[in-house]
């Protein structure tokens, strides 16, 4: 028996019939269709721009802003600065909710995640109720009752709440107690950062004792050393002058203060992304077996142990994914700050495009900013994800 | 816990007229209300502190309720029912909105009738928001309209259940949603009513259908580009999805009503709702991507090789064997999705449209109601709430009806 050798067609497919063709050809036809309808879409722009008597340019960034900022970060004065220097306020104010957002949402998340799963039937009842209700009702209309009903209620500064600590609560947003760096700052930073060096060295000595209390939370105890070298160093060159708020008129003098509107933001980002992120370390911690605790306690491991080795990493791998959309999305839901005010980047570059005019330029700028914010935060999460993720043969 | 699982034991081997003299009844502190309470609220001394901190905010959350609730005047929601309802929606036209509601009743009703299961959810949640309506403060004429929706609901069940019709049923509900659109916007002998004065409760579903309905066919077809053997496609498709996910939502709407008007040919005019929806669409579908590529990847590669060893070409093997498996499984995250694009129907409030949150903001800086935010936003957070939590309920329902993840 001999199965039948194919043998090479002895004449040449066409073209036409060819799939490397044919797949080369579908392909330059797609992207051929697609340039023609952005063409034709720029064709229009350009035509309509031309009767707004707009061109496409970035030239109008270097002239003067010439609006007021409520909130700046940096120095700013609205006659010279240019609108570029308007704009990196935006962007320094929208990171500074990101950053503040995005730890404090970790916090109230893990802590209502955790109380989620108490044995306590009240607790349970009152986070899975807080959770409900923060999700199921869209951010706008929290920010709307944060801001109108919350902070803007209360009294004014001079009947303003006090608590303990100098703390300040009015309409004029919350003054806290703050320090601020004096001449000797630059020698304590300097010594903070040598000490860092310290506490990473005896972290590496930390190994050789054969105490596990001492070699296994070799983290804490470096993290310790070097809080308390900061600390005395501090005490002894005293780099910060403390200021106290206090009511001098119709606002407050010293100390610093967040500004309603942040406060507002602040707290309408925290508490609905906490409540999806409750969800997210809820069923994390679920999603581990408990049959891998239990061998664990079998093994030897003592509570801690199997808890540090054994169920945060593991719960770890399941949160982290999830966790990174919801940083994701609160970066994203900081644009809503327009709603109640707050010079972020979307409020800022709305302001500009609505008075010069340049509305493609700058609505382009404020993607390409978010689009940077959203990529750099992705990064930084699959570092971490990378990380903790399974490794797979 | 063993004694008493011995006790229930002994308990069913026993015959039923003996009793067993060698069992103990548990004792009164682990049966009963103090059983209950002791092991869920008072088990150890921290759950016993965290049982009296718990005690104590319900009752600051309790107490300030009270405050507000003995405070509180609802004469501004009373006053502008109309307009959380429908918005400018000439008063005249409004019976085109009472009929499109009235023909979702009976289409759901008919639901219950045919399928029973998360159909009859939908039905008691309308039934008890038409009789909450009948006990509001409403003309006469809106009374009549909620009453004939409740019998609708019934008219329906008793309809779809003795027919038994799902394959008209399935036409009817495709048919219904052009039919409500052309009905509400009005073609031909009905006078035109433009989207621009569409309002509230109205203005905030047909967005978020019209989004929901849009962007699925672009969504499903952004995933399989998504996956597609051809870079070029595959490159744009992967390059549209990471843009419009990178970016919030208030740009794209904004750019939407700005730009819109710019990228068409001089002359034609888009409504500002439309200009919306358009921006739904196109931020929706990229996210509808994500979820569909996920039910696509869990597709074994088995399949689609059986299917092509079977003789079916690359576009039936998606259409009748990969698909209908991929998106079943991805109908709870869809249903996550479409419950967010509802919530994010609010940003169209900060272009100026005068939706659900729109006419809160509306309603709360009126004069004569200054001071009565709070009773506004909490109507309106009521609202968002009963829809969105339904629809929740909804999805966890479907999903165990239809065994996703258990198949």
């Amino acid at each position: 028996m001999t199965s039948p050798v194919p043998t090479a067609p002895s004449h040449t497919i066409p073209f036409y019939r060819d799939v490397r063709v044919l797949r080369i050809l579908a392909q330059i036809v797609f992207v051929a269709l697609v340039l023609l309808f952005l063409g034709y879409l720029f064709n229009n722009m350009t035509r309509g721009l031309a009767r707004l008597s707009g061109s496409f340019s970035f030239g109008f960034l270097d002239n003067a802003a010439s609006f007021a900022l409520s909130e700046t970060p940096i120095p700013y004065d609205p006659a010279t600065d240019s609108y570029w220097i308007a704009f990196m306020i935006g962007v320094l104010n929208t990171l500074r909710v990101i950053i503040v957002g995005i730890v404090l949402a970790t916090l109230l998340g893990l802590v209502a995640g955790i109380a989620q799963l108490s044995s306590n039937w009240l607790v349970r009842k009152i986070t899975q109720g807080y959770v409900e209700i923060f999700r199921n009702t869209p951010l706008l209309i929290q920010l709307f009752v944060w801001y109108f009903i919350g902070v803007l209620s209360l009294p004014r500064v001079r009947d303003s709440v006090e608590l303990p600590g100098s703390i300040y609560l009015s309409n004029r947003g919350l003054a806290l107690p703050w320090f601020t760096p004096n001449e000797t700052f630059a020698l304590w930073f300097g010594l903070a950062l040598v000490w860092i060096a310290v506490a990473v060295g005896a972290y590496w000595l930390l190994r050789r004792v054969k105490i596990p209390l001492v070699y296994e939370w070799r983290g804490g105890w470096a993290l310790l050393i070097w809080l308390a070298l900061a600390l005395v160093s501090a005490v002894a060159l005293n780099p910060f002058t403390p200021s106290l708020p206090a009511v001098r008129g119709f606002n407050f003098q010293g100390g610093t203060t967040l500004s309603p509107e942040y406060a507002a933001l602040l707290l309408g980002l925290v508490f609905y992304t906490g409540a999806f992120i409750a969800d997210i370390v809820r069923a994390g911690i679920q999603a581990v077996p408990r049959g891998i605790i239990e061998a664990s306690r079998a093994l030897g491991l003592t509570y801690v142990q199997a808890l540090r080795l054994i169920v945060i990493p593991l719960a770890l791998r399941v949160i982290i994914p999830p966790l990174t959309n919801q940083y994701l999305n609160l970066a994203k839901n900081s644009s809503l700050a327009i709603a109640v005010g707050y010079a972020d980047l979307f409020y800022v570059s709305n302001t500009i495009f609505n008075q010069t005019g340049q509305t493609l330029q700058v609505i382009l700028m404020v993607m390409g900013a978010y689009l940077i914010i959203s990529l750099a935060l992705a990064t930084l999460m699959n570092a971490v994800n990378a990380r903790f993720k399974l490794v797979e043969r | 816990m063993a004694c008493r699982l011995s006790s229930v034991v002994a308990l069913v081997m026993a015959p039923r007229s003996e009793t067993t003299p060698d069992t103990l009844k548990p004792p009164a502190t682990s049966v009963g209300v103090l059983g209950w309470l002791r092991q869920n609220l008072f088990s150890t001394w921290y759950n016993a502190l965290l049982t009296f901190v718990a005690l104590y905010v319900i009752y600051a959350l309790g107490s300030g309720l009270w405050n507000f609730v003995t405070t509180t005047d609802w004469s501004v929601i009373a006053a502008n029912l109309r307009l959380f309802m429908v918005g400018r929606y000439p008063a005249e036209e409004t019976w085109r909105v009472q009929a499109s509601v009235a023909l979702f009743a009976f289409l759901v009703g008919a639901s219950w009738g045919v399928w029973g299961g998360v159909a009859r959810s939908a039905v008691i949640l309308l039934a008890s928001i038409f009789c909450t309506a009948l006990v509001l403060p409403l003309a006469w004429n809106d009374r009549v309209w909620m009453a004939g929706n409740l019998a609708l609901l019934g008219v329906g069940f008793a309809v779809g259940h003795f027919t038994k019709a799902r394959r008209a049923l399935v036409w009817a509900w495709l048919a219904s949603l052009p039919l409500i659109a052309i009905l509400l916007y009005g073609v031909g002998e009905l006078p035109r009513v433009a989207t621009d004065v569409w309002g509230g409760l109205l203005l905030t579903l047909a967005l978020s259908i019209v989004g929901i309905v849009a962007s699925f066919p672009l969504g499903v077809a952004l995933a399989v580009g998504r996956q597609s053997s051809y870079p070029a496609i595959r490159w744009f498709c992967v390059g549209y999805i990471e843009l419009v996910r990178g970016v919030p939502l208030i740009t794209l709407l904004f750019m939407m009503q700005i730009m819109l008007p710019l990228f068409l040919p001089e002359g034609i005019t888009v409504e500002r709702v439309m200009r919306a929806m358009v921006a739904f669409t196109l931020f929706t579908a990229a996210y509808i991507a994500e979820v569909v590529r996920g039910g696509l990847q869990a597709i074994p590669r088995g399949q689609a090789e059986a299917a092509r060893a079977l003789g079916l070409n690359g576009i039936l093997t998606l259409l009748l064997i990969i698909l209908p498996q991929a998106l079943r499984l991805t109908i709870p995250a869809m249903v996550g999705q479409f419950i967010s694009l509802f919530k994010d129907t609010s940003l169209v409030a900060i272009v100026g449209l005068l939706d659900l949150a729109g006419i809160a903001n509306v309603a709360a800086n009126q004069p004569d109601f200054l001071g009565r935010q709070a009773e506004v936003y909490l109507f309106i957070a009521l609202i968002y709430f009963i829809f969105s939590a339904a629809m929740a309920y909804g999805s966890r329902r479907l999903e165990k009806t239809l065994g996703v993840g258990e198949r």
